[in-house]
């Protein structure tokens, strides 16, 4: 299955588009963002500049940010699919599109603080694998930058200090702490992934893949789509603002997913993304045949 | 929005403020933490002619060697300032630095350090990789390429209309500052706590 199909190429492709032409209701929000600032202010001017970046890097096919970050990836695969090969395939992809210069040599020997040279480490890329029912294969890819990962952060709750509680007024109350202590210094405005619950590994992954959500879309359980919506009016009222400069527009979105935990646990995950916010997905039929959504 | 020429006298820097925009023109360098580490470690009479008067941009640029030998500079954003705390007061008093660019602000230290230097901090646009570089038109010179590689090396470049906010100055303003103690008192209020 899939063997005459060039996956290499496709998987090439898919980093080319994430890495320089942004999802479009992204931009959207952006450019609502910089609609409600006042005009002449320094969030304005920032937000414009950003605005002028993304034309430009989409005309050029250029990289948005010199930072390409981390390509983190979720693969769905039919039955009888070598994920051996999936993930060869898409290795190989990220040192050609290093090569084409979509992406920076971006993976540095973490003990020897030498770069690899072509974009591809340990863990870098970060490959999930699912397998589904599906006849075809569907790859979701993000670039995470790494001045915005510096900035996530994962409370336990009950915290004292926040007087935080196991409950949904908890998790809000780390939430805003994560943007206060995150304050401009991850590329502001960014999207706030979440992820209540889980295991520390798990649920930072989940976190993540809150990223392939639409910014525009509503969570399916309600009172989760009720404090998405709060999170992002608050957020937008500490006056952070792009860059850290003042200013309404300190986040574009909110995403919380869940996942059920220990009896003794209770994680909040909040991983932060610039607003270089990239992402790709791609379908590929049987016959190769691809379906590029974003 | 203010034009700032490159080479700049110590008095037109004092005479910026917190929350100015700037678009800056002329010669400057770029330098991240082998740098920084580096410029300290002895006086470096070679480059210090290119640091005098200027200000040094941190910056891990992506760079392309045209077939005639010169360089370009295709991604260009800033890298977070922080991490050149513990140098960049000294730095700046010892080469006669009149800035740095950067992103995310420093701190105490630096501020202080910028009152008595004579200089300022420029936040720079962080991820506008593509813009910058189109306000680099040119490489003049590359110092320590070998020994630190491309994103760390010494680049001297010269801008056109490259833009910055003031957002330290050197009379103790700084605008991280102010923007982190408006958005703890907000939080408290957010939080129903007293600050
Ligand atoms: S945080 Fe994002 S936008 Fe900022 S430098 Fe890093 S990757 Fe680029």
């Amino acid at each position: 299955m899939f063997e005459q199909v060039d996956l290499k190429e496709t998987f090439t492709e898919l980093v080319r588009r994430a890495s320089t032409d942004l999802p479009g209701e992204v931009v959207d929000a952006i450019r609502a963002g910089r609609n409600v600032e006042e005009d002449g202010s320094l969030a304005q001017k920032a937000l414009d500049t950003i605005l002028t970046n993304i034309v430009m890097a989409d005309e050029s096919s250029a990289p948005l940010c010199q930072d390409t970050g981390t390509p983190v990836v979720w693969i769905k695969y039919p039955v009888g699919v070598s994920t051996r090969r999936l993930e060869a395939d898409f290795t190989e992809a990220v040192r050609r599109a290093t090569k084409l210069k979509y992406l920076r040599p971006n993976a540095v020997d973490t003990l020897t603080g030498r770069n690899t040279g072509n974009g591809t480490g340990r863990a870098i890329p970060s490959i999930h694998f699912e397998e589904w029912d599906g006849p075809g294969l569907e790859v979701k890819m993000i670039l995470k930058g790494g001045g915005s990962e510096n900035v996530g952060a994962q409370y336990k709750l009950p915290d004292t200090g926040l007087e935080a509680g196991r409950d949904l007024e908890g998790v809000r109350r780390v939430v805003l702490d994560a943007v206060v202590q995150a304050q401009g210094k991850g590329c502001a405005p960014g999207v706030l992934a979440i992820c209540i619950g889980g295991d520390r590994v798990s649920s930072f992954e989940h976190s993540k893949e809150q990223l392939l959500r639409s910014l525009g879309d509503t969570n399916p359980n309600p009172e989760l789509a009720e404090l998405e919506k709060r999170l992002m009016a608050e957020a937008n009222e500490l006056g952070i603002g792009p860059m850290g400069f003042g200013g309404k527009t300190t986040v574009l979105g909110v995403k919380i997913g869940v996942l059920d935990r220990l009896p003794a646990c209770y994680f909040v995950t909040v991983t932060y993304m610039c607003w270089a916010d990239r992402r790709a997905i791609v379908q590929i039929d049987e016959e190769g045949g691809l379906t590029w959504l974003s | 929005m203010a034009e700032l020429k490159l080479p700049v006298s110590e008095k037109s820097v004092r005479d910026l403020e917190v929350g100015d925009f700037l678009e800056l023109s002329g010669r400057m360098i770029t330098g991240r933490d082998a740098a920084h580490k580096w410029l300290m470690e002895e006086y470096r009479e070679e480059v210090a002619p290119f640091l005098k008067d200027t200000v040094i941009y941190h910056c891990g640029p992506v760079v392309n060697q045209k077939d005639d030998g010169s360089w370009e500079f295709i991604a260009a954003g800033p890298t977070t300032s922080i991490r050149e705390e513990p140098y960049q007061a000294d730095v700046i008093a010892r080469y006669g630095l009149r800035g740095v660019i950067g992103k995310g602000g420093m701190a105490g230290r630096t501020l202080a350090g910028l009152g008595n230097s004579g200089a300022v901090y420029l936040h720079a646009i962080g991820g506008a990789a593509q813009v910058l570089a189109r306000a680099i038109p040119r490489v003049e010179k590359v110092f320590m390429l070998d020994e630190f590689g491309v994103p760390e090396a010494l680049w001297v470049i010269e801008v056109d209309r490259f833009p910055v906010v003031v957002t330290m100055d050197s009379h103790g303003g700084s605008l991280h500052d102010t923007i982190e103690n408006g958005s703890k008192t907000k939080f408290d209020e957010l939080l129903g706590r007293k600050g």
